[in-house]
């Protein structure tokens, strides 16, 4: 397995594909926190990380995809996998040594973030104003959307030979996950479901997370959907075969 | 002696054995009731038209696809309840050669003995031992991307070969190769095949001719033929070549006893067909003797791999074609 992840990271260095992601989402990110006049901190007066929060999944709906299009696409369409497959190496390691790899680029790209969390943190007034607690949630609870984000990204790698088709529909899955549920509720007639359906979202899970409330239910929600993802992909490719 | 010929077969597990193989895609059974075990040391030749089911034949082979009926042993393992182990003895090279061209070629295999379970210095070791092997020393530090065709097969064969496998299943090996490649590439394959069962399949007769011990072919899934080449070649059609110095013999010679046709090549040399497999020479002879003919010559010929698959695989082709394509053959 971790030959495969090994072999993963080496392409995403060795194609730049991984440093033109963490540059987008830090250049995107830097723009929000420090530079467009209604979300950026300094403006706001308030030492905190909320605007990093907020607009992060919106990143990660187009990031993780992008991250995961290729990782099963693309060896269906050379034809690799039917080598990967021949090989005693068991689907579920293949999945799960692919999946890794997506999480620990997500990873990498996190932590160069944290240097906007350490602006913040010496701007605060006095410096060290800020709530570290709730940013560590809610770095914690980002890190388990772009995991949920990423195993419905593989999904859609899985789905399809061709790269583009498996990124828009990964887009498009993630963004459903995640708002999707809550605009569902607006809809006058299901009203009395809102609380269960609502919950049935990222959004809600997230938003708990966000606050720096770390409840094992909503971790619990973010393992069972990663796990509920990876397996169907594993059912795709069992499939296939 | 033979009876302890007959134990030792007995006892013995072919590395491959293919029992009562289908495999039925949307109703339709694109491999039919195949069988057919192989020893080390052979190398057999799959052979068939386009869509015959040769591919999917070799992905159930190698556990890539999961047969609908039958069982597939390799090194004594069932490839659909013990893939894990019986993958372990399967080198495989995919029709296209799928290879990941953004990795360096050490890089490559490597990674390939890795998750084939090699250890790290089996790995290192393996590599440089079917870097030798397959002649790819000088490329060894290059992308895959930037290597010639030729040289990209060779990758896929050394992929192959890096945990030594007691079977080895090459789909295509040698399409798109220039004649000089495919000289090296069968020599290749002949040469790694001395302690392995090697299946092949191609469409270039003069290649199984070359390499092969035994020949498989089929036709809309089914087997049509499985023998050795040797035995294959002897099937003679029990065609002879004649000429005489007298001209326009050619109703006579059809009413030889046996003749099922005639087919003038010029005026004095025609193509004799015999109705079974049976040798017309003694015939002819006779015959020229009787009339006092002048025989001149007098060949039987052997009939070529080709015309066996073609007769095999094209049943109702209508009799003049058939004339016509035995008349390009000759």
């Amino acid at each position: 397995m971790f030959t495969i992840v090994q072999k993963e990271l080496n392409a995403f260095f060795s194609s730049l594909m991984a440093y033109v992601i963490i540059g987008f989402f830090l250049l995107l990110m830097g723009l929000c926190m420090w530079i467009f006049p209604e979300t950026n901190v300094l403006d706001e007066g308030y030492a905190d990380m909320q605007t990093l929060f907020r607009f992060s999944p919106y990143i990660f709906m187009f990031l993780v995809p992008a991250i995961t299009m290729h990782s099963l696409a693309e060896e269906k369409s050379v034809g690799t996998l039917e080598i990967l497959l021949t090989t005693p190496l068991s689907l579920t390691y293949i999945i799960l040594g692919k999946y890794l790899a997506s999480l620990i680029i997500i990873l990498l790209t996190l932590l160069f973030s944290s240097i906007y969390y350490f602006s913040v943190y010496c701007l605060g007034s006095p410096p060290g104003n800020i709530d570290t607690a709730a940013v560590i949630g809610a770095y914690m609870g980002l890190m388990l959307l772009a995991a949920v984000f990423a195993a419905v990204g593989l999904l859609a790698s899985s789905l399809t030979k061709r790269q583009i088709v498996a990124f828009l529909f990964g887009v498009l899955t993630c963004f459903l996950l995640y708002q999707g549920f809550d605009a569902w509720i607006t809809l006058q007639t299901w009203k009395s479901y809102a609380l269960l359906i609502a919950q049935l979202g990222i959004h809600y899970h997230y938003e708990a997370l966000s606050r720096g409330v770390i409840d094992t239910r909503d971790l619990l929600y973010f393992a069972s959907m990663t796990v509920v993802f990876l397996f169907a992909t594993g059912l795709v490719l069992n499939y296939r075969t | 002696m033979s009876l302890l010929g007959i134990n030792f077969m007995k006892h013995m597990i072919f590395p491959i054995e293919v029992n009562q193989l289908y495999k039925r895609f949307r109703g339709q059974t694109v491999v039919h009731q195949l069988s057919f075990q192989l020893a080390r040391g052979q190398i057999l030749g799959f052979l068939g038209p386009n869509g015959a089911g040769k591919s999917t034949t070799m992905r159930m082979l190698t556990g890539c696809l999961r047969p609908s009926q039958g069982t597939v042993r390799v090194g004594g393992y069932d490839v659909s309840t013990h893939p894990q182990q019986a993958k372990k003895h399967i080198g495989y090279l995919p029709e296209h050669n799928p290879l990941y061209l953004d990795m360096y070629v050490h890089e490559y295999l490597r990674f390939m003995g890795s998750i084939r379970g090699l250890r790290h210095k089996q790995c290192l070791a393996s590599s440089q031992e079917v870097i030798d092997k397959c002649g790819i020393a000088k490329m060894q530090n290059q992308k895959l991307r930037t290597l010639s065709k030729g040289y990209r097969q060779r990758i896929g064969l050394a992929q192959a070969l890096m945990h030594n496998p007691e079977v080895l299943i090459l789909d295509e090996p040698t399409t798109g190769l220039d004649p000089n490649q495919l000289r090296e590439i069968r020599a290749l394959i002949k040469e790694v095949s001395h302690d392995k069962a090697v299946i092949l399949s191609t469409h270039i007769m003069q290649e199984v001719e070359a390499l092969c011990d035994q020949v498989l072919i089929l036709d809309h899934g089914k087997m049509i033929v499985h023998d050795t080449l040797a035995q294959l070649a002897a099937q003679s059609n029990g065609r002879v070549v004649v000429e005489f110095k007298e001209l326009h013999l050619g109703t006579m010679l059809e009413q030889i006893n046996g003749v099922q046709w005639v087919q003038a090549l010029s005026e004095n040399k025609y193509i004799i067909d015999a109705s079974r497999d049976q040798d017309l020479r003694e015939a002819l002879f006779h015959f020229a003797q009787e009339k006092g003919l002048t025989l001149l010559g007098l060949e039987r010929q052997k009939s070529s791999l080709e015309e066996i698959f073609r007769q095999l695989t094209v049943p109702c082709e209508a009799d003049p074609e058939g004339n016509l394509n035995r008349e390009s053959s000759v």
